[in-house]
């Protein structure tokens, strides 16, 4: 009876993780019988008597609201698809993109074209994995001139930081447009010697994501190879 | 009847051979992993779930999965395997689909395709195995939903002699020889793979599934040491 | 898109960076592995950066062909494998990667790397084929460099296996090497805009307007190969040669 397995501890599927009924099983775990078991790779996390999986590997899932970048790889007659670095396309439609009266059967590409990449929000996932997108609201565009990355969707809260400290302390160090997406597609523009530090830096907190004294090693990175 | 000798490679009946597993060696992958069971070598990399089209061959109910074995044309014993698909390899791939199947959990990922590839540049029998051992690890590594991994290696006798993880010398050997590969679910220790070359009593079939079921599970330990490794951080837990 | 992404790459070239981090002619980190594949004659894993390839070489007993009936035959394969990019599908193979083969080929044949006078076993009748394939394992640009390397290190890791006059017999392995007089060095210069450079990413290649690659042996150019949908001036000619003769005496020294 009790946890098999410490808590932030890493798990591979089919790994008891708690045995008796005293335990729920939540997000990631399923229950056997008495035993709760890993349904995926992830961390423990056993707060209380509910048991779930913090995912540290996968496909990004769309979440209502996530601001996100993707790339445009169709279009429509009636907007364009757009690739979200997930296992569904997301469409975003004509009136969600543009402010003007588009005349039906307008040539779409003269706003966004193919390979075009567009910061945009999620406004609605359906039961069968339908994505929609918005282009309205604050800083939604398309991207211009710049450097797109791609990072673990997993990791970017902590590229991003509490309150946007850490995506800030980088683009203040090395003044550079940055954009996380959600989804883990970013994208940067800088000089690009403070580019090429940005981005290292990027990569460090993506790594050495899960350490103790992060934003303090990070600061270092940053302020040694600032220029002057 | 079990005799305590060893066998011509120096091996205990119920010992395999060196086994080494690794998480992520594809970076462009979203899983991967590399098995070595002996001198067989499997490579397997794992992209999805991602959309399927034509959209003809899509599942509204569940995500599918498509595996595919290929044997690199210097990798076998004797002559160059011609490179595409063989009736051999079709079956492989289709044998480790079904392998595996059992342990996913596809249901989150209707229309969408997970695609598992798996290539061998050096082969010594048990090549199915040694694919469905990798191809577990890295549909793992891709954080896809799983009951639990695929433990797999073959079993068998040699003109009697009941062992695990028989090598090609002993698959070719003369006389009465059985080769049986056979793939675990370790949790429940339910079989997902189970097929046979040769000439076996009922009696040793059982025997060797009993020593092959042990077998798995030390298996199992390697592909879990392998999962964790990648994914353990060497520094202390989050500051926040 | 590609317009902005290209400006961008632009910047970078014009202050002599490239997205890495690198200078324009300077090579990612290099690696070579021999013997990775015990059942073939002689084999490799070459590593550049991100990009992994292997090459294996089978040998076998063959009738030569009727216009060469005392020389060893040599035939090269090239799988881009679905395992090693998104981008790669199952299936036949595509152009990229027949190109891929041809261009190895032709460097390793034109080059005369290999005696193959000294592969005839009976004139007209016998003769040993070395068959290369290249197999990419994860494909991050510069495979036709990355797979030429692979293809020439195991042609040098061959040994022959023994042959009793009637069949080969590949458990036994003689310590005859392939008889390699030259060894081709395959290097391609990427052009962006008027910038020159070498070894390049995915993300970089997608970006290039004309490559050229240049085949060479001691300095002596073996085989060429235009690619790219761009046209190239007789004065880019000169300066993407020369600098793949330099670059071919630095990877040389990988081998």
């Amino acid at each position: 009876m009790g946890l098999s397995v410490k808590d932030k501890e890493i798990v591979v599927p089919g790994e008891e993780l708690a045995q008796g009924m005293d335990y729920l099983p939540s997000y990631g775990t399923f229950r056997d019988g008495e035993t709760i078991v890993a349904g995926r790779l992830g961390m423990v996390s056993a707060e209380s008597r509910i048991i779930k999986l913090i995912p540290l590997a996968g496909k990004y899932l769309p979440k209502t609201n996530d601001t996100i970048i993707g790339r445009v790889f169709d279009v429509t007659m009636s907007g364009w698809m757009i690739d979200i670095n997930s296992a569904y396309s997301a469409m975003l439609g004509v009136k969600d993109a543009v402010p003007e009266f588009v005349a039906r059967g307008t040539d779409l590409t003269k706003y966004f074209s193919f390979g075009d990449y567009l910061v945009t929000r999620i406004i609605n996932v359906t039961s069968k994995n339908f994505v929609d997108l918005t282009l309205k609201g604050p800083g939604l565009k398309k991207l211009g001139e710049g450097r797109i990355i791609h990072v673990s969707p997993h990791k970017v809260p902590r590229i991003i930081g509490k309150q946007g400290s850490m995506i800030s302390m980088i683009k203040d160090s090395t003044n550079c447009r940055i954009v996380i997406g959600q989804n883990g597609i970013g994208w940067v523009q800088g000089e690009p010697e403070d580019e090429l530090v940005a981005i290292q830096a990027i990569r460090k907190v993506e790594d050495e994501s899960h350490t103790s004294g992060l934003t303090e090693r990070i600061k270092e990175f940053l302020d040694r190879n600032k220029r002057q | 009847m079990i005799k305590m000798e060893l066998r011509k490679d120096g091996r205990r009946f119920d010992e395999m051979r060196t086994i080494e597993a690794r998480a992520g060696v594809v970076k462009n992958a979203d899983g991967s992993a590399l098995f070595r069971i002996g001198d067989t070598v499997a490579y397997a990399a794992v992209y999805g779930p991602r959309e399927l089209y034509p959209k003809f061959l899509q599942d509204p109910t569940k995500g599918i999965l498509r595996c595919r074995y290929n044997m690199m044309p210097f990798s076998g014993a004797g002559d160059r395997v011609k490179p595409g698909p063989s009736r051999r390899s079709t079956e492989i791939s289709l044998v480790i689909e079904k392998a595996l199947l059992p342990v996913l959990s596809l249901e989150e990922f209707p229309n969408a395709v997970v695609d598992v590839f798996i290539d061998l540049p050096q082969t010594d029998a048990g090549t199915r195995c040694a694919g469905i051992c990798a191809a577990s690890i890295a549909l793992a590594d891709a954080g896809i939903a799983m009951k639990d991994l695929v433990s797999a290696v073959s079993t068998g006798h040699v003109n009697g002699q009941v062992v695990v993880d028989l090598t090609y010398d002993e698959e070719s050997a003369e006389g009465e020889v059985a080769d049986i590969p056979v793939a675990f679910m370790p949790r429940t220790g339910k079989l997902t793979l189970l097929q046979m070359d040769g000439e076996i009593g009922k009696e040793q079939l059982m025997h060797s599934l009993e020593l092959v079921r042990k077998a798995c599970r030390q298996i199992y330990e390697i592909q879990k040491a392998a999962l964790k490794e990648k994914y353990t951080f060497n520094g202390e837990s989050d500051e926040e | 898109m590609r317009n902005e992404k290209r400006a961008h790459v632009l910047r970078f070239l014009e202050k002599g960076l490239r997205f890495d981090g690198r200078k324009l002619h300077e090579l990612r980190e290099i690696k070579v592995d021999y013997g990775i594949s015990k059942n073939a004659e002689g084999s490799v894993r070459v590593c550049f950066g991100n990009t992994e390839i292997l090459a294996g070489v089978k040998m076998s007993v063959e009738k030569p062909y009727p216009d060469t009936p005392d020389d060893g035959n040599l035939i090269v394969g090239a799988e881009l494998s679905p395992l090693s990019s998104p981008e790669f599908e199952s299936g036949p193979p595509k152009s990229e990667a027949i190109e891929l083969a041809r261009v190895v080929d032709r460097g390793i044949r034109e080059t005369k790397a290999i005696d193959t006078k000294k592969l005839c076993i009976d004139k007209g009748e016998k003769v040993w084929t070395s068959t290369i394939d290249l197999v990419t394992i994860n494909a991050d640009g510069n495979l036709i460099d990355s797979g030429a390397l692979a293809a020439i290190a195991a042609l040098r890791n061959t040994t022959l296996p023994h042959y009793d006059g009637q069949k080969v017999d590949y458990k036994k392995r003689t310590d005859t090497p392939l008889p390699i007089k030259k060894i081709p060095i395959a290097v391609t210069i990427y052009k962006i805009g008027p910038y020159f450079l070498v070894d390049p990413t995915n993300e970089e290649e997608d970006l290039v307007d004309a490559r050229l690659t240049v085949t060479s042996s001691s300095g002596r150019i073996s085989a060429l190969q235009k690619g790219g949908d761009h046209p190239l001036t007789i004065e880019d000619v000169d300066r993407m040669v020369s600098l793949a003769l330099e670059k071919a005496e630095e990877l040389i020294k990988y081998l």
